[in-house]
């Protein structure tokens, strides 16, 4: 059933961005529902941050509309005070501290200053607050965006590669900080190259290729299209040349890799499958049926990794 | 505008900036009407461009403020990379955005942050008046000029109006300045070319064509400054700046006003 607007972070309909003849985002047509956090995928140059550009009016479309939080795209002050965002990646002024980096923004947004320490100490940069922005690395850098991102205590958080140049430790810090606003009320618009990270943290997906939206809608949903395949383990792993044949006989596509083959086929033929390697004397040690993982699925719908 | 406007004063206010440009105005000025006074009787000149100011003409009531407007050039070069610069790092850090995000209105955005470097050079043009006052009275005995005059109300009054002059002079080089930022996007180049212009191209152009110096921006700014001079008179000097200034402003406001902030 399709949301209301005022359920809807952000909706945007034909956005199209021309530079000269070439189309950086083309009739892109996708929904953020409220409350929830949204992957933005898409290869280099696919037109995720153009497209994130002209949901905060720094770039203006060249064709089609859309919402933030409601309000048209064509008059950003109307909602920009409820945004935050980092957009490719963080900037800064850096003779200044990373503390002062944040109180002129804070200033400028009308936003309290005693905000300030406490969002440092939210990503882990207390400690550092008063060192200069350009002595920071690249993953305090990237947390100091994620903390001017957070300052207006956003209803909607627009964020380019926010995972950018941190370590696993803080790749997880981060996960968490955007699975915890999104149950706080936050939407959550995140774009990132980590695919396993946006697979455990989104709920929707907007997936881009060549400035086209080639899939909007529910991650889950989106995995469940692609085609399941089952992991099947023989107790003698010289049956599984005769496991793949009587799965192809069956009109079940099959590989071996490794110890294991990996036979296309729905959740429910894995025991259809049982049987018939039972009937024919093999026995299975291990049977499983997996979905594809986003990367995989990313990977083949975008064909990025040809 | 009033948020924008201090949150431009925080960026302007970091010590290096803020404490370097003043030691620099006040080190200029002092040296200025020093020169002024301990080279009264130089057949080189102590003024500005050669120029000889006599004993006669610093003993007047507006020989109180001589020297302060004669720093008026230099204050001005200053204003001018400032602007330049904290206009054009905008584009260079990638702060812009930020900024935007912000304050999505893009005028509002530069006129808040044109009032508070305005502010900086207010403080730049007290200082150096201040400056130029201490040092003309510390130095007047030395060179042998009687001070009858400056403590008379048509002095304070001369130094008002040269006051005002000298800071019209100034905010005009900064509005130049950040003409140029927004135009260029890069502080090297808009102060290159700004200083470049104002420095040379004018000096050149002023020597080969006859009259030139009266069309010129850069002229006009310090002939507004002195008050009128040997170039211009006040009032035409006045306009031609203004004229300059506002057509300036007016394609650097459509630009930033329609341009795309890809960086």
């Amino acid at each position: 059933m399709p949301l209301e607007a005022r359920e809807l972070a952000i909706s945007v309909t034909d956005l199209t961005k021309h530079y000269g003849e070439r189309a950086a985002v083309s009739h892109a047509n996708f929904d953020v529902p409220m409350g929830t956090v949204c992957g933005f995928v898409g290869p280099n140059g696919s037109g995720k941050t153009t497209t994130m550009r002209m949901l905060l009016g720094l770039i203006s479309p060249s064709g089609g509309n859309g919402k933030v939080l409601g309000e048209p795209i064509s008059d950003p002050a109307k909602y920009l005070d409820r945004v935050g965002a980092m957009i490719e990646g963080p900037a800064f002024y850096p003779s200044l501290s990373g503390a002062e980096n944040l109180k002129v923004l804070a200033t400028l947004g009308g936003h309290s200053l005693d905000q300030v320490q406490v969002l440092l100490d939210r990503v882990g940069l207390g400690d550092r607050a008063k060192s200069k922005y350009k002595t920071y690395s690249l993953g305090m850098k990237q947390r100091l965006g994620i903390a001017a991102a957070l300052l207006p205590n956003p209803q909607l958080l627009i964020l380019d590669e926010p995972t950018n140049g941190l370590d696993p430790a803080g790749i997880q810090e981060i996960r968490d900080l955007l699975r915890s606003l999104a149950n706080e009320g936050t939407t959550v618009f995140v774009s990132s190259h980590l695919l396993a990270e946006i697979e455990m943290i989104s709920d929707s997906l907007v997936m881009l290729r060549q400035g086209e939206v080639i899939f909007a809608g529910k991650t889950q949903d989106l995995l469940l299209q692609q085609q399941p395949t089952i992991l099947a383990r023989s107790e003698d792993p010289k049956d599984l040349p005769r496991l793949i044949q009587i799965a192809r006989e069956a009109g079940h596509e099959g590989s071996i890799i490794g110890s294991v083959a990996h036979i296309l086929g729905p959740r429910e033929w894995a025991s259809t499958l049982n049987k018939l390697a039972f009937d024919s004397g093999i026995t299975l040690a291990q049977l499983s049926p997996v979905l594809p993982s986003l990367e995989e699925t990313f990977f083949e719908m975008t064909g990025a990794g040809e | 505008m009033i948020r924008v406007f201090f949150a431009e004063w925080r960026k302007l206010r970091r010590p290096v900036l803020f404490f370097g440009t003043m030691f620099a105005v006040v080190g200029f000025t002092a040296l200025i009407t020093s020169l002024l006074f301990l080279m009264i009787d130089s057949t080189r000149g102590n003024g500005r461009e050669g120029q000889i100011i006599n004993r006669l003409t610093l003993e007047l009531p507006h020989g109180l403020s001589v020297g302060f407007s004669s720093a008026s050039g230099f204050l001005g070069l200053i204003a001018l990379c400032i602007f330049a610069s904290q206009t054009a790092q905008e584009y260079t850090h990638g702060t812009l955005r930020n900024l935007l995000v912000r304050q999505p209105r893009r005028l509002t955005l530069l006129a808040g942050k044109f009032l508070s470097m305005c502010l900086f050079a207010l403080i730049s043009v007290i200082l150096s008046a201040i400056v130029s006052v201490v040092f003309a009275f510390a130095l007047s005995g030395k060179a042998k000029v009687v001070t009858t005059a400056w403590s008379t109300s048509a002095a304070r009054s001369g130094l008002m109006h040269t006051f005002v002059n000298v800071l019209i002079s100034v905010i005009a080089f900064g509005t130049i300045g950040m003409i140029l930022g927004l135009l260029l996007r890069s502080p090297i180049t808009a102060i290159s070319i700004g200083v470049a212009w104002l420095l040379v191209v004018e000096n050149i152009l002023a020597a080969t064509v006859k009259h030139s110096a009266q069309w010129m921006p850069g002229s006009m700014a310090t002939t507004v400054a002195t008050g009128g001079d040997i170039n211009a008179s006040y009032s035409h000097a006045l306009w031609v700046l203004s004229a300059y200034l506002a057509v300036g402003v007016l394609i650097a406001g459509f630009f930033f006003r329609r341009r795309d902030v890809t960086n």
